[in-house]
């Protein structure tokens, strides 16, 4: 790693992104926080800009709304002379019932999940450099397999898993690594009072495992990494005894 | 995504353990609607930061006909605003020490007054008018508080400060979260030259020679404390190690300290991971550790960080487990100077007579009261030990209440779980005033606690 970098993080108010910003901040990266509430994000870029010095901004970005992601690359890249890397953080969640009784969450979690990194990561891969830009995307565990219980949301996150794996191959030739990481249980607003956790990890390991994964260009990373192993063992298992197991 | 939790929750003493509601917001705007949000008849809300208090202070038990709810206000800590020059910085309630120094001693700034760990909020500091080894100097949290802003039930969000509405600052420094939610303190930092402490360190062999100790450093001595074994009896009764300190000057920092005198070294951090079982603190361990403490620190001076000085218990991460699952009370006291080393010793005898043991007992001078209706400091000695929950407990530290009682002292409440009412109300004379302010700032007693329902606060 190579001085100070111009970065944009996605999803800039959850307890993962800010613990992403603070490692970013504190080691002197120049910073844009992109989030729906851009007030919220306002808030922790002035912390960063007061408690570390860093250079850091907050700007508007609603997930859901199609142009939103190049907009927010292009403003980005604007304010901070340049981009090398881009951080997409922002995810949604709805319980799996509550998109059975209203599909427009299931819609909705299509896009915040899926569409819309789609879009920043098409947007960020002419902006980043050739042989130092880098694109990271915080996908997770669930898109790994259809759950019966979670996978309106996990099909968004197997989307993005597919997506990262073909810009990577794209991206090879110019040195732009693409990087997937797939959290577990982190304990967040997300998962907070939902039934059914365990190995929960909290936001700054999180954030410090996405750190090292962008920065060594890893292709895809499970964290914590014992993930990697339960996620093997779930893949494994036949799908007509996964279809009956109701996970 | 929901916001609340049902869980069982319980303070740094595991004792007592109760059910309760509980948010955990992440952005300014959710904490506040969770304070506020309406709930079935009877529901109280309760902030709560990292919990560090002992007893029941920062609990607010779920019932069948009353819910109680927590919002913690861990996740937001964020430095709102800092000015370098005077080192008065304005932060998130939930900001906490151990974030606090991290950022602003490697600039030169520490904590003006902190209890004995830095994993405790801002807030939760105000809430409990926290004291620390300066106490005797320099008072107690508040002295160096500027303003803070209170969120009140009503849903409007007030400054308080010694001139803007006086009665509210003075109900909420030390009012155990029941005016409303501190929002952000706004906080004097001190100046250091270095993240290290200097040290002198006595070891005692009696009450009268540690009191004696104390009495001979110097008047602008800023950080003093001592330790006491509490197995000691007769002549050696409160025998133990004073050990007062001043911030380091660069001039007197050697090797790696003196050429980066701001940073300290990191913590060698041990974790308890199991709930001991209770024959571990057996009479005869309890006392093969205090005579091994006696024996470890002998007089000496010299100079060592400010992680080890002000919390040395924070490098064992779950130190409380050591108490098992019936968990432990903090009793702490203090003692005007009239009948001042007397009723200490009177205590300190009881307690030893009760042969209940305890790792830890502190004792200190402290200084003048601080103007929080319900803080705890006042001149006289304080004394405070951990003591396993045993049957009878609650008993005896009754009995040793009354005594407190006549001899003029009271007892804190942020580490109190069994105190009875009228205990509590003879104990602090401001309590009509503070009850009158709060019913003013919460007319629909919308905000309480465990604690504040058992004292009748």
């Amino acid at each position: 790693m190579s001085g100070p970098r111009r970065v944009l993080i996605t999803g800039a108010t959850s307890a993962i992104a800010r613990a992403l910003a603070d490692r970013l901040a504190a080691r002197g990266d120049r910073i844009v926080l992109a989030a729906r509430d851009d007030e919220e994000a306002g808030r922790t870029a002035n912390d960063l800009r007061l408690s570390r010095g860093a250079e850091v901004f907050a700007i508007r970005f609603d997930a859901e709304e199609v142009g939103a992601g190049k907009r927010v690359v292009e403003t980005a890249a604007e304010t901070l002379g340049g981009l090398d890397g881009v951080y997409v953080v922002h995810g949604a969640m709805w319980p799996q019932e509550d998109a059975e009784r209203d599909p427009t969450l299931a819609a909705r979690m299509a896009v915040i999940n899926l569409a819309s990194p789609a879009e920043i990561l098409h947007a960020a891969a002419d902006r980043v450099p050739d042989k130092t830009g880098f694109l990271c995307a915080v996908s997770s565990v669930a898109g790994d397999r259809g759950r019966p219980s979670n996978f309106a949301y996990g099909a968004g996150k197997a989307g993005l898993d597919a997506l990262c794996h073909g810009l990577r191959g794209r991206l090879l030739g110019r040195g732009v690594r693409v990087t997937l990481v797939k959290p577990g249980f982190v304990d967040t607003a997300m998962t907070w009072g939902l039934s059914g956790m365990f190995l929960v990890a909290p936001p700054e390991r999180v954030a410090a495992s996405i750190d090292r994964a962008a920065v060594r260009g890893k292709a895809v990373v499970y964290t914590p990494f014992f993930w990697r192993w339960i996620m093997l063992i779930i893949r494994l298992i036949p799908r007509p005894v996964f279809d009956r197991l109701g996970m | 995504m929901p916001t609340w939790s049902e869980q069982q929750t319980a303070c740094w003493g595991n004792h007592p353990v109760q059910p309760a509601v509980v948010a955990r917001p992440e952005r300014a705007r959710t904490l506040r609607n969770a304070f506020l949000e309406p709930g079935p008849v009877g529901t109280t809300t309760l902030a709560r930061g990292l919990g560090r208090s002992y007893g029941d202070a920062a609990l607010n038990e779920d019932r069948a006909d009353a819910r109680g709810r927590l919002v913690l206000t861990e996740r937001l800590g964020r430095v709102l605003a800092f000015d370098p020059e005077t080192g008065i910085l304005e932060a998130e309630a939930g900001m906490s020490l151990a974030r606090l120094l991290e950022t602003y001693l490697p600039q030169g700034w520490f904590v003006p007054v902190t209890p004995g760990t830095r994993f405790v909020t801002l807030g939760g500091c105000l809430a409990a008018d926290v004291h620390g080894k300066n106490h005797h100097s320099d008072g107690s949290f508040v002295t160096f508080v500027e303003s803070f802003e209170l969120l009140l039930s009503s849903g409007q969000t007030v400054r308080c400060s010694r001139e803007e509405r006086p009665e509210l600052f003075w109900a909420t420094t030390g009012g155990m979260g029941l005016t409303g939610m501190i929002i952000s303190v706004c906080l004097r930092l001190r100046r250091v030259d270095s993240a290290y402490i200097d040290v002198s360190r006595t070891r005692t062999g009696s009450l009268d020679e540690t009191a004696q100790v104390f009495e001979s450093l110097a008047s602008d001595t800023t950080y003093s404390v001592a330790w006491v074994d509490m197995l000691a009896r007769g002549a050696s009764l409160g025998r133990g190690v004073v050990f007062a300190g001043e911030h380091a000057p660069v001039d007197r920092l050697s090797g790696t300290a003196a050429r980066s005198p701001l940073v300290w070294p990191a913590e060698k951090s041990r974790s308890v991971p199991i709930d001991f079982p209770g024959f571990a603190l057996s009479p005869l361990s309890v006392k093969a550790f205090n005579t091994f403490y006696h024996m470890r620190n002998p007089t000496r001076v010299f100079t060592e960080p400010v992680t080890s000085f002000f919390y040395p218990l924070d490098a064992v991460r779950g130190w409380n487990r050591i108490y098992g699952k019936r968990g432990f009370q903090q009793y702490q006291v203090v003692i005007p100077p009239d009948p001042g080393l007397d009723g200490l010793r009177e205590i300190l005898d009881r307690l030893a007579a009760s042969k209940r043991g305890s790792f830890l007992a502190v004792i200190k001078p402290m200084g003048a009261e601080s103007g929080g209706m319900l803080s705890f400091p006042r001149p006289g000695w304080t004394v405070s030990l951990d003591l396993a929950q045993t049957p009878g407990l609650d008993a005896m530290l009754s009995e040793l209440d009354a005594r407190v009682i006549e001899m003029g002292g009271r007892r804190y409440l942020a580490k109190d779980a069994s105190m009875k009412r009228d205990h509590f109300e003879a104990m602090y004379p401001k309590l009509d005033e503070f009850r009158r302010v709060r019913a003013q700032a919460d007319p629909d007693g919308k905000i309480s606690s465990s604690l504040a329902r058992r004292l009748g606060l």
